[in-house]
């Protein structure tokens, strides 16, 4: 039986990036705010000091900061004729556990989506047809509009001190940024980092052809800043171990430089860690939630009571929590009904390889340091002759030059032996590499459930995930790879090869940990798990964050937008929920 | 976000370790048992490395980080924490195939890429301590990943025991007597899948020790392998180093810094634990 605690107003589940957000913005109206936290506290000093932190076996080879499966991961199968089979340990995807949780080792690279994205199904209907729209694709409208978000995706900017040049200021396009962003209402609040080599020869190749390169939106400080909450930030050093791995710098916005030392002092506020949610309890009616269940790490239950449960558990999690709390009707693909798990989606990158003759020194960098072009995402572009859906951005990031994980070599040069080798030493201070980063639509096919089988340490199921990538995403993302190999054309290499997206989708390779859906937002409760404010159709005092509520996933790093929408819905809960709990969309 | 290999599997067949561990001895209760004999021969193997590791690993830190002074030619021979002398042999001869010394040292041998992986097939990378190792077992396709019961230090057993008994059948020899030109050949029979294995899938095991391999030679010199930053001497990375501020707008030139590592300088010493 589980011990029963003292009850809070509101507790919420994960404490990274939403998390954080939701609490600092909670905790302001005076109500008694609750983290519970799988994972262990962290900080700066010492968990990421540059004495320990730049050590790439720990922490890259080996998963240092990342959910370890052994305790919790999901299985997965291309199509439903397979039989899943759990993901042993991590590899495609890298989700966070520990306080602040992925927002420790992001890249930081800080994208907003195109007003379009919002509305892709009316948007893609009035532009090409409805029969553009391939039958199996389950995309739609978030039921919010880009307008709506803008005002919090600001929030997030100036929390996080981005570097950047703005494209366009409030409907007038500015030189060097990208002119095909939505409008913003002000420019960034750092300018862009400084420039590697290798980002400077893809800004003047992309130039060369016509396209209108622009450095990317970073959240690696440019300069010291201090943030909308009072709280310093030093300037990036180029050190080159960003991604995967904690800012020993106080440079890399994460719940720690931005929102904690602030928020850990508020008297209202409270945090337990390691301590995992398993359930949301909710009364007999199912229609109201009572608290959430959780066992800490000596494998005790306790119930804490609570009048408000946010998910903020990151992506797949949070569709995991609600099926495990028979929260909203599970998504059955046969039938074409149920939310909870539907509409899976991810991203879908490729990358072309770049050798030249001069010293790129690849190891100077930063997690957001990039030039990119916007040319050839959303619907930036005339699609009718293309014959697909979606798009992405082309950039080329200088990260770091990590030696285990981080080499290329020319796609002639042998796997092992005295001429890997060789090619290693001529190859490795001279290369470079262009990726692209591509939507993936949401299909009938792709879904989360329960797996029938495996299960976690607690006894219960773990996730079960189908995906695979279809033929739209394939053609788009073959599109990409072309125009990002006529760049590297560009910059004039001794050699380069591209490196397409093929065949089926593999859980093996690190490719991004942008998972998204599974318990989408909208405006209809059939086709939805939350309403436009992140509220559960279903339990109407049960909110959910993070990526798991995209209906399909755009061309852009989904932080940006994940953040908005936790302004968003804190702004929404705080102004109307608090004032008269109930639905905050009558259907 | 992306690193920048997008594709090349190189993410290897690992998962969290907690390195602070290492030198725990292999037993039983640490990990899921791989299937009874697996488990009795680990636990053999514990009561060896009880005395042999312990001691052991202590000492190969002090002897390199009190006298710091060694020149390179003079370090004491490595002591060996897992394998046993037949594992050794084939580890030390597949990877010298692998990244070969050659004349400029350069090479797994002169990194000390075997001492590497025999330090993490000691610790908990080698029990798969941070693996989800429950069944039911099945093969699955190759997008659905690692799906032996084996953990890394039993396919090292398991993989080891077959390509000797395969290279016994096929030339008479252990793999580590063999000459270097037939070594290659069975390494590359290994990785395509030409060879098969009695016991375990050739490609997978050629696929972690390849990523091993890569490891040992590119890590942190603490670690064990990348013995005065050979790995890194070669191609030309300095190290992890804090600040570029002032490096990374002078376009196309060298960076001249010597070498570090987080233990400093000295590219011999070896993390303590
Ligand atoms: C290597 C890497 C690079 C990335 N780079 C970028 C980038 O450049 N740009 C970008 O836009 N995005 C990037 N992302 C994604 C970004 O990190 C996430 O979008 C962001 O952190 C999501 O915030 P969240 O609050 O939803 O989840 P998180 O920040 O991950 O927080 C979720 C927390 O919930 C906890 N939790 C989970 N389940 C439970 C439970 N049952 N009980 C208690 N606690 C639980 C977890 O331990 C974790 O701490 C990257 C991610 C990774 C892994
Ligand atoms: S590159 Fe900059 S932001 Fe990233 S970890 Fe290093 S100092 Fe921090």
């Amino acid at each position: 039986m589980a011990n029963p605690l003292k009850p809070v107003d509101v507790v919420l589940v994960g404490f990274g990036w939403t998390g954080s957000i939701l609490a600092e913005q909670l905790t302001q109206t005076g109500l008694q705010v609750l983290a519970l936290e799988r994972g262990k506290f962290r900080d700066t000093v010492p968990d990421f000091a540059t004495t320990q932190i730049q050590d790439e076996l720990r922490y890259a080879a080996r998963d240092g900061l990342f959910q370890d499966t052994a305790r919790d991961t999901l299985t997965f199968r291309n199509s439903v004729d397979q039989t899943a089979l759990p993901m042993r340990h991590l590899g495609s995807f890298l989700p966070g556990v520990g306080v602040g949780g992925a927002g420790v080792h992001w890249n930081g690279q800080l994208w907003r989506f195109l007003p379009e994205d919002f509305v892709i199904r009316s948007h893609t209907e009035q532009r090409y047809g409805k029969g553009f729209i391939p039958a199996d694709m389950t995309i739609q409208d978030w039921g919010i509009t880009y307008a709506e978000l803008e005002p919090h995706y600001d929030t997030f900017d100036y929390l996080c001190g981005i570097s950047g040049a703005a494209g366009n200021i409030q409907g007038q396009i500015q030189p060097g940024g990208n002119p095909f962003e939505g409008p913003r209402r002000r420019g960034y609040p750092l300018p862009p980092l400084k420039r590697s080599y290798p980002t400077v020869l893809f800004d003047k190749a992309a130039k060369e052809i016509g396209f209108k390169p622009f450095p990317c939106p970073a959240a690696n400080a440019s300069a010291a800043y201090k943030n909308t909450l009072d709280v310093q930030m030093g300037p990036c050093t180029y050190c080159g171990y960003c991604e995967w791995f904690g800012c020993g710098n106080y440079s890399k916005a994460s719940p720690q430089t931005t929102i904690l030392p602030v928020l850990l002092e508020r008297k209202n506020f409270s945090l337990r860690t390691q301590c995992d949610v398993t359930r949301i309890n909710l009364d007999s009616t199912s229609k109201r939630a009572t608290g959430v269940t959780y066992v800490d790490q000596q494998g005790r239950q306790f119930e804490q009571p609570a009048s408000l449960v946010i998910c903020c558990t990151f992506a797949q999690h949070n569709a995991l929590l609600l099926l495990l709390s028979r929260i909203g009707q599970p998504y059955d693909p046969k039938t074409n009904t149920g939310v909870v798990g539907r509409n899976y989606a991810y991203q879908i990158t490729s990358g072309v390889d770049v050798f030249l003759d001069e010293i790129m020194n690849p190891f100077m960098g930063a997690g957001a340091l990039g030039q990119a072009i916007d040319e050839f995402n959303g619907d930036n572009f005339d699609h009718g002759p293309e014959g697909f859906i979606g798009g992405g951005y082309i950039a080329l990031w200088t990260t770091g030059g990590r030696p285990i994980l981080q080499h290329q070599l020319p796609a002639d040069a042998p796997k092992w032996g005295a001429g890997w080798k060789k090619a290693m030493a001529e190859n490795y201070l001279k290369s470079a590499s262009i990726a692209t980063h591509g939507s993936v639509m949401s299909y009938r096919d792709s879904y989360l459930d329960l797996d029938p089988t495996y299960r976690d340490v607690y006894g219960d199921p773990l996730l079960r995930l189908t995906f695979d990538f279809h033929p739209n995403e394939i053609k788009m993302s073959g599109f990409l790879t072309d125009k990002a190999a006529l760049i590297a054309q560009a910059m004039k290499p001794r050699s380069f090869h591209a490196i397409p997206r093929i065949g089926h989708y593999s859980i093996v390779p690190y490719q991004t940990t942008h998972n998204t859906g599974g318990c989408a937002m909208g405006a209809d409760p059939r086709t939805s798990v939350v309403n436009k404010y992140l509220q559960s159709w279903d339990v109407h005092n049960v909110f959910v964050m993070g990526s798991s509520v995209f209906p399909q996933n755009a061309g852009y790093n989904p932080t940006g937008t994940v953040a908005a929408l936790a302004y968003w819905a804190a702004d929404a809960i705080k102004n109307h929920y608090l004032r008269s709990p109930g639905p905050l969309v009558h259907m | 976000m992306p690193r920048r290999r997008l594709y090349k599997a190189q993410k290897p067949l690992a998962a969290v370790a907690d390195l602070s561990e290492q030198s725990r001895p292999t037993g039983c209760d640490a990990q899921k048992p791989s299937g009874v004999k697996e488990c009795a021969s680990l636990s053999r193997r514990s009561l060896l490395n009880a005395a042999l590791f312990l001691p052991a690993a202590p000492l190969l830190g002090c002897s390199s980080s009190r006298e710091s002074n060694h020149s390179e030619g003079q370090e004491p021979p490595p002591v060996f924490a897992f394998f046993t002398p037949e594992e050794r042999a084939f580890v030390e001869a597949a990877t010298e195939r692998l990244i070969p010394d050659e004349e400029d040292g350069l090479g797994a041998r002169g990194a000390g890429v075997a001492v590497f992986i025999d330090r993490q097939l000691a610790g908990s990378y080698g029990r798969a301590e941070h693996w989800y190792m429950q069944g039911p077992w099945a093969t699955g396709v190759p997008e659905q990943g690692y799906q032996l019961k084996l953990t890394p230090a039993a396919l090292y057993q398991t993989a080891t025991r077959n390509v000797n008994a395969w290279c016994q059948k096929n030339h008479g020899k252990d793999f580590a007597a063999l000459p270097g030109a037939v070594q290659d050949d069975v390494l590359h029979g290994l990785e395509s899948g030409d060879i098969e294995l009695t016991d375990v899938p050739a490609k997978v095991f050629f696929t972690m020790l390849w990523n091993n391999t890569v490891e040992g030679f590119l890590a942190d010199p603490m670690y064990g392998g990348n013995r005065n930053f050979a790995g890194w001497k070669l191609i030309g990375f300095p190290g992890p180093r804090y600040n570029y501020s002032s490096e990374i707008e002078q376009y196309g030139k060298p960076y001249t810094l010597p070498t570090v590592g987080i233990l400093g300088r000295n590219g011999t010493l070896l993390r303590k634990g």
